[in-house]
């Protein structure tokens, strides 16, 4: 009972920094700030994660999420020169208006999703049961998440891998490749 | 922050715990959370704390460009190249069963190998992006 409590006190405390994160990225103009809220956002949603008991999920929200694309962003906004967010010049009504009713849509689809942890989901009925008892004498892995990710669905994180790849290799192309060729002309000059 | 002497001396010592602490994940994927993603960030963020203390003609040195290339492609060849060896054994692509005599170790390789594969190429391509950004500003 009690640690039924904390959970809840426990979630809804993320929950809430998770909106005044939100809503402070929406006040505030200046980038560098929003990119660290950001960055506390991820952390935040880790956090939520692990209290969901989905371990591997927080650890690459925090290590990705939290970590390398702050880092990644900060680059970015290094290269540009206006850290400010201009105010935009018309009004937000239709985009407003869509927003509302995107949402209102995804409020109203709430409604059939089954409760967190239900056992009778068709998330937990379908292919589920199999992993969880038989992940182990089957591929001898203890982490079921492992299993799951490298030998049961090893195609999807192939095709995971290679999309880190290519994108990689897309940003070579795009502004590696150019200093590269600046260097080599400042090497033969 | 070529002469900040406190960052460079506490960077030093982070660096190898970092570096440790992302081959105990890759390793330790298999009984804990965690995985060859996660550890290839890691691992890559250990070097951007290097670039970032060190500068990055010191952290090119270390790793220059083409061997970070050649690295992302080897990390996607392992997990791939797996793949064609099972095929090669008369299986189907990523079967690992095939890797060993008996089918649980069989699997078990396989999925150190890939995850391995996955390591290396995320933090080799995670550090070819951000050598990318910063190489910019020069």
């Amino acid at each position: 009972m009690v640690t039924v409590l904390i959970d809840t006190l426990i979630d809804i405390t993320l929950l809430a920094f998770l909106a005044i994160t939100a809503i402070a990225i929406i006040r505030i103009h200046n980038l560098f700030v929003i990119i660290m809220l950001f960055s506390i956002f991820s952390l935040h949603s880790a956090g939520l994660f692990v209290v969901m008991d989905a371990a591997d999920v927080a650890f690459t929200e925090a290590a990705v999420g939290a970590g390398i694309s702050t880092v990644l962003m900060l680059g970015t906004l290094a290269l540009t020169k206006n850290h400010e967010e201009k105010n935009p010049s018309h009004r937000a009504r239709l985009p407003l208006l869509v927003v509302l009713i995107t949402g209102g849509a995804l409020i109203y689809g709430t409604y059939d999703i089954p409760s967190f942890g239900d056992p009778l989901s068709p998330a937990q009925q379908h292919v589920k049961p199999r992993y969880i008892e038989r992940s182990m004498e089957e591929t001898g892995v203890a982490n079921t998440v492992t299993a799951v990710l490298a030998s049961y669905r090893g195609y999807d994180t192939l095709g995971e891998v290679i999309v880190i790849f290519t994108a990689g290799i897309g940003i070579m192309l795009l502004i590696g490749e150019r200093l590269m060729r600046r260097k080599k002309r400042e090497d033969d000059g | 922050m070529k002469h900040n002497l406190i960052l460079r001396v506490i960077a030093k010592y982070l660096f190898p715990v970092i570096a440790l602490f992302a081959f105990y994940v890759q390793f330790h994927g298999d009984y804990g959370p965690g995985g060859g993603f996660q550890a290839g960030v890691i691992l890559s963020v250990a070097f951007i704390l290097y670039t970032l203390v060190f500068g990055l003609e010191t952290a090119e040195q270390v790793l220059p460009h083409h061997v970070l290339r050649i690295l992302a492609s080897t990390g996607v060849l392992i997990y791939a190249g797996t793949g064609v060896a099972t095929m090669l054994m008369g299986g189907n692509f990523l079967d690992y069963g095939l890797l060993a005599l008996n089918p649980v170790e069989g699997q078990h390789i396989g999925i150190m190998l890939i995850e391995i594969g996955i390591g290396i190429a995320v933090s080799a391509v995670m550090l070819m992006i951000f050598f990318a950004f910063a190489g910019r500003e020069r």
